[in-house]
């Protein structure tokens, strides 16, 4: 009889609490989602303003459960004696729900409606399978502009320190004739491949890249192609430029011109020596290739930023026979110039090939002001490699050497 | 030598100190400059196509008249210019649909399905660009033999981690280091690749990325300040 009893309150109990969790489930899925909480709105920092940045926590309701669909932001203009909630909202956003990823989540609002030195409101709804829950924030927000970028305080220092330390050694060099450079074995190959060409009676060609005026390679290619310019009017040797913008083809020929004339040899110069072929990539590479096999130039030079082009052209100057020297500040394009050139300028050295080649001592003094940053550079990298690694030992450090400083500087 | 020197000087110093202020100052009206002068660039560069296009006819204009060697490839050249550049600009006809006049509202025919210029576009241009780029592969596998001979120590060196990160990348390579224990896992293929990617690899890009970037601060000092003008064609 009791064990019948014991029975009969189990079941009984049993059944309660199934009733009470389908209720308060049933009861949950009629309901809206919870808001959002500790929601904030402020102005964008280091920008021209025009920018607000709201940020909140999501819904307690926005899990893995699917209950909240979306969050919806809204942006009112904040007018005195308007109560927030009669405020006329207008949406400027909807947001994908945090799944339960995520503690925060933020949206910048960006426009050129929210003028700076207003007042505004926002508003961001829940929403979910079962209704629309609102949070207004009370606080009105006001958008600024800035005057500095805080973010970019640690590239201003770095940019600061390298360039009073290159003027310094410009400064330093003027004068000064007893500078010593390393020498760069791809440089000093300029001399042999023109003096190559002109043994042969081939043409040279320079390839000054695929990209713009804007490029500093670009710059950088066409100065290099100022001096090649410079030693083809001395040899006679024709000399011939292939260029892939209009730009480019309109300021070589004032280069190349100006080099003529500088050794004395406007005779030999000519338009056509520096000719648009056209602005594609690969239709550029086809033509060069063309140029390449037609005309067997014996030096073939490419300096300037290249592309997935650079393996095609300098393959194809290796099965001509050329001597070719490439010089590219590209990292991905360096291993294949490296493979199928001669010589290849590597980054720094092809930026530092037109003041070796000048011998202006201030330009040298630049580069050697380069070398001193290098410098300074390796002594930050070691004491840091060290840093870690004590730190990864777990050996204790002076609170003055806590990197997270450092980074909280950088805004990193 | 005031066009020819002090004006272009004056351009680039003004335009290259302003940029770098406008990259520190988000303040209007100088924080939109940076963008703004990189607008104009593009502007002065889309009506300097023209100059390039001239260009190009003028020069295989010249070698078709004087029958220069190969000249029948300069024929193709402009008869493609030409074409592409009226279906381009303003014939607006349909495919298969006779042309009822020209339409002058150059543009929105570019992107038609059934434009002349995107049937030359997708079925001349694409195929001929494509052909190009698949070159690469057999040119990849001419420098690679290449540059992995074992000529000398260094050679050998680039060779033997060409190798693992090869191995370590396919199922095969895995497949042959799977048998080691645990303690001596840090051996396997793939850890051994990973290693060479992220450690030697990534030191070594970054050594050229400092050397890059500060060529790039040098460069730009030495054009700013007007020492270098080397591209205004002076030593």
């Amino acid at each position: 009889m009791k064990a019948r009893f014991a029975r009969f309150t189990a079941l009984a109990l049993l059944l309660c609490l199934t009733a009470i969790t389908v209720t308060s489930a049933l009861a949950q899925d009629t309901a809206p989602p919870a808001p959002v909480q500790e929601v904030i709105a402020e102005d964008n920092p280091n920008d021209r303003g025009h920018a607000v940045l709201v940020r909140w926590h999501p819904s307690p309701d926005d899990g893995t459960t699917g209950r909240v669909t979306e969050y919806r932001i809204y942006r009112a203009r904040c007018l005195p004696g308007v109560q927030p909630e009669v405020a006329e909202f207008e949406r400027v956003s909807i947001c994908s729900p945090a799944l339960g990823v995520g503690a925060e989540l933020d949206f910048v609002d960006v426009s050129d409606e929210i003028e700076n030195g207003i007042p505004y409101l926002y508003k961001i709804e829940t929403h979910g399978s079962a209704g629309v829950s609102s949070t207004i924030i009370d606080e009105p927000v006001i958008a600024t502009a800035q005057w500095f970028d805080k973010s970019r305080l640690t590239m201003l220092i770095a940019i600061l320190i390298a360039s009073s330390v290159i003027i310094y050694w410009i400064q330093k060099a003027q004068g000064n004739t007893n500078i010593y450079l390393r020498p760069v074995a791809g440089l000093k190959a300029f001399d042999e491949a023109v003096g190559r060409a002109t043994e042969m009676g081939q043409p040279v060609l320079f390839v000054p890249g695929i990209m713009d005026m804007d490029q500093i390679e670009t710059l950088a290619g066409v100065s290099i192609l100022g001096y090649v310019a410079n030693m083809t009017s001395r040899y006679e040797t024709k000399l011939e430029v292939p260029v892939s913008r209009s730009l480019v083809m309109a300021h070589a020929r004032e280069v190349v011109k100006e080099s003529y004339l500088s050794s004395g040899r406007p005779d030999l110069y000519h338009d056509d020596m520096i000719h648009y072929l056209t602005d594609d990539q690969f239709a550029y590479a086809a033509a060069v290739d063309g140029i390449m096999l037609r005309d067997k130039p014996a030096a073939c030079f490419y300096q300037g930023k290249f592309y997935a082009e650079s393996l095609i052209l300098a393959e194809t100057g290796n099965s001509i026979g050329a001597i070719q020297i490439a010089g590219t500040a590209s990292p991905a394009q360096l291993p294949f110039f490296i493979t199928a050139c001669d010589y290849t300028l590597i980054g720094e050295e092809f930026f530092a090939a037109s003041a070796y080649l000048s011998n202006d001592m201030r330009h040298i003094g630049s580069i050697r002001g380069q070398d001193s940053i290098k410098m300074l550079f390796m002594i930050a990298l070691a004491i840091g490699t060290i840093y870690v690694s004590l730190a990864c030992l777990g050996v204790p450090l002076p609170n003055w050497l806590d990197m997270s400083l450092i980074l909280d500087v950088s805004g990193s | 030598m005031l066009l020819k020197r002090w004006i272009p000087l004056f351009i680039l110093i003004f335009v290259g100190v302003m940029t770098l202020i406008s990259w520190f100052v988000p303040h209007d009206p100088i924080g939109g400059l940076g963008d703004n002068f990189s607008q104009f660039f593009d502007i002065i560069a889309s009506f300097a196509i023209i100059l390039g296009a001239a260009n190009l006819i003028k020069l295989q204009g010249s070698k078709i008249f004087r029958r220069k060697r190969n000249w029948q490839y300069s024929i193709v050249t402009i008869v493609g210019f030409i074409i592409t550049a009226v279906v381009g600009i303003n014939w607006h006809i349909t495919m298969g649909v006779l042309p009822e006049g020209f339409n002058y509202i150059a543009g929105p025919h570019v992107n038609q399905a059934t434009s002349p210029f995107y049937w030359i576009w997708w079925y001349i241009f694409t195929p001929l660009s494509a052909t190009m780029y698949a070159l690469l592969a057999f040119y990849v596998a001419s420098a690679s033999y290449r540059a992995f001979r074992a000529r000398n120590l260094e050679a050998t060196i680039l060779l033997l981690a060409g190798i693992v990160v090869m191995l370590g990348r396919v199922p095969l390579g895995q497949m042959l280091t799977n048998w080691m224990p645990d303690a001596i896992g840090f051996l396997r293929i793939e850890r051994v690749a990973d290693w060479i990617y992220t450690y030697p690899n990534a030191a070594g890009q970054r050594a050229i990325m400092i050397g890059i970037a500060l060529g790039v601060v040098s460069t730009s000092l030495r054009l700013i300040l007007g020492i270098e003008k080397s591209f205004l064609g002076e030593e």
